[in-house]
């Protein structure tokens, strides 16, 4: 019975993305990339093909993040403005159920997003190169699915939840490289402000998934992948979506509704 | 909060998922391994085009953070001598990339003149001191206290009297903007490599041209001539 309501909700909000024409827009935005990207490899004079799934998987990678975050920003906005949530929880449906079906619909949209993804790249790169990162694209979308849900829940607003969303992400991909910019100061190493600073980035760094780690484009580019590197992803992604779900359902349990 | 439920209300398993998750996911980053920079990863930098578009209109800030970029990949924890594992080349491509994309900054040259140019290899100082030449040449009014620097490297640590000389050559012809002792560097090398003459020559001129105006720098400008003059007079090099 439980795991029916869920399914169900599940399938409602792969429904919803249908209806509301997300596949589509979401193959125009990946053929505007490829379209660009063939337009940059006919411009390079050596390295085309190179440049061409570099940047095609670069691109692809942050526009499908883009799109993914904000249908479900946008459908979960609507859900409360229409009263639909307060509907759907006057049957018998735990919350926790509403979000973990809502989880569920969501990731599978971010599965399919992942397999458009990688469909031209199995055609330009190598297909093991390809699959690796293709999966590797799927676990980050599941973290942008969960966090883009948790940021809905707790703001309920789309400005806040958006900003949220993009900030977390793009700290989550650049804290790496920040923390080495950090480590390696060339004055002022010793001072207390800067051993301050470090602090605070190590324990960001406990704190955030390490996304400069996921479906980097030199796997594709120049074949760097590897399964043990996927399955660091896979445990990271499971992880934090499980953390970030029980941070939604926790936030959507103590809400007045 | 009035608007909020009470924590009670939230159930067991919520509150062991959110726990549990938020402890192993700090277990799990603890586990990995603190980045490092290697040396030799010092990649070309990307086309200035591309490095404009991604700027986003914003070409002073993303130089300043291609700079601290840059600054990450030497003076790294673990390494002994940095520099000696850079490619110097492709160091100096990324300096003028940067500078290409804020020509105002000084930032760059301060590393090639200052940082990049005490490496303990000839080679490589050389090639720091030539890319500030080259870029003097671009922008003398404001980038000559970075060769006037390179001359002084190039005089007393490399040894290379004849190219501290060209150096100093330039900031006296290309830099009217440039002070005093920037533009007379060139006279006191002469001097110091034994070329009185040319030495004695240059100051006279100077002197007479009127560009001295401060009385004191003019007497003191005036006393290293007759120096000058008397040590010739009695064959023996200056001291200076």
């Amino acid at each position: 019975m439980r795991h029916r309501q869920i399914a169900t909700i599940a399938r409602f909000t792969l429904l919803e993305a249908l209806r509301t024409r997300l596949a589509w827009l979401f193959v125009i935005v990946l053929g505007l990339i490829l379209l660009t990207a063939y337009f940059i490899q006919q411009l390079a004079i050596t390295e085309s093909l190179r440049l061409q799934i570099g940047f095609a998987a670069a691109a692809a990678r942050l526009a499908t993040v883009f799109v993914l975050s904000l249908h479900i920003l946008t459908s979960m906005v609507r859900e409360f403005n229409d009263k639909g949530l307060e509907l759907t929880l006057s049957f018998d449906l735990r919350r926790s159920h509403y979000i973990l079906g809502r989880l569920c619909g969501y990731t599978l949209i971010a599965a399919l997003f992942a397999l458009l993804a990688t469909l031209p790249q199995l055609l330009l790169a190598p297909p093991q190169a390809a699959l690796q990162w293709g999966l590797s694209l799927a676990f980050e979308l599941a973290i942008v699915t969960a966090l883009s849900l948790f940021c809905i829940v707790t703001f309920t607003q789309l400005m806040p939840a958006a900003s949220f969303v993009f900030g977390f992400y793009l700290l989550a991909r650049a804290l790496t490289a920040i923390r080495l910019i950090s480590d390696t100061p060339l004055v002022g190493g010793d001072t207390l402000s800067h051993r301050a600073i470090s602090l605070l980035l190590d324990a960001l760094a406990l704190l955030l998934p390490a996304l400069d780690r996921f479906a980097q484009s030199a796997w594709l580019a120049d074949g760097t992948g590897s399964w043990p590197a996927l399955g660091a992803n896979a445990a990271q992604a499971a992880l934090y979506v499980v953390l970030l779900g029980a941070a939604a359902m926790f936030d959507f349990y103590r809400r007045n509704l | 909060m009035a608007g909020e439920r009470s924590l009670t209300d939230v159930p067991r398993a919520v509150w062991f998922a959110l726990l549990g998750a938020l402890v192993v996911q700090i277990a799990w980053q603890s586990a990995q391994p603190r980045p490092v920079a290697s040396a030799v990863a010092l990649t070309a930098p990307p086309p200035l085009a591309a490095l404009r578009v991604a700027s986003i209109g914003e070409p002073i800030v993303l130089a300043q953070l291609t700079t601290l970029y840059l600054q990450a990949f030497d003076n790294q924890p673990g390494i002994s001598i940095p520099f000696r594992d850079l490619d110097y080349r492709r160091v100096t491509q990324w300096l003028a990339t940067i500078l290409q994309l804020d020509p105002a900054g000084q930032y760059p040259l301060l590393m090639a003149a200052q940082v990049y140019s005490q490496v303990p290899d000839p080679a490589r100082e050389r090639l720091m001191l030539d890319f500030v030449h080259a870029q003097f040449l671009q922008d003398p009014n404001r980038r000559w206290r970075w060769l006037a620097h390179s001359a002084i490297m190039a005089h007393h640590r490399l040894h290379e009297s004849e190219l501290a000389l060209r150096y100093a050559d330039d900031i006296a012809r290309f830099a009217p903007a440039a002070p005093g002792w920037a533009r007379q560097m060139h006279i006191f090398i002469r001097e110091n490599i034994g070329e009185l003459e040319s030495a004695k020559i240059l100051l006279g001129g100077l002197l007479e041209s009127g560009e001295i105006r401060d009385e004191r720098e003019f007497r003191f400008l005036s006393e290293r001539l007759e120096e000058m003059t008397n040590a010739e007079k009695s064959s023996k090099p200056s001291k200076k």
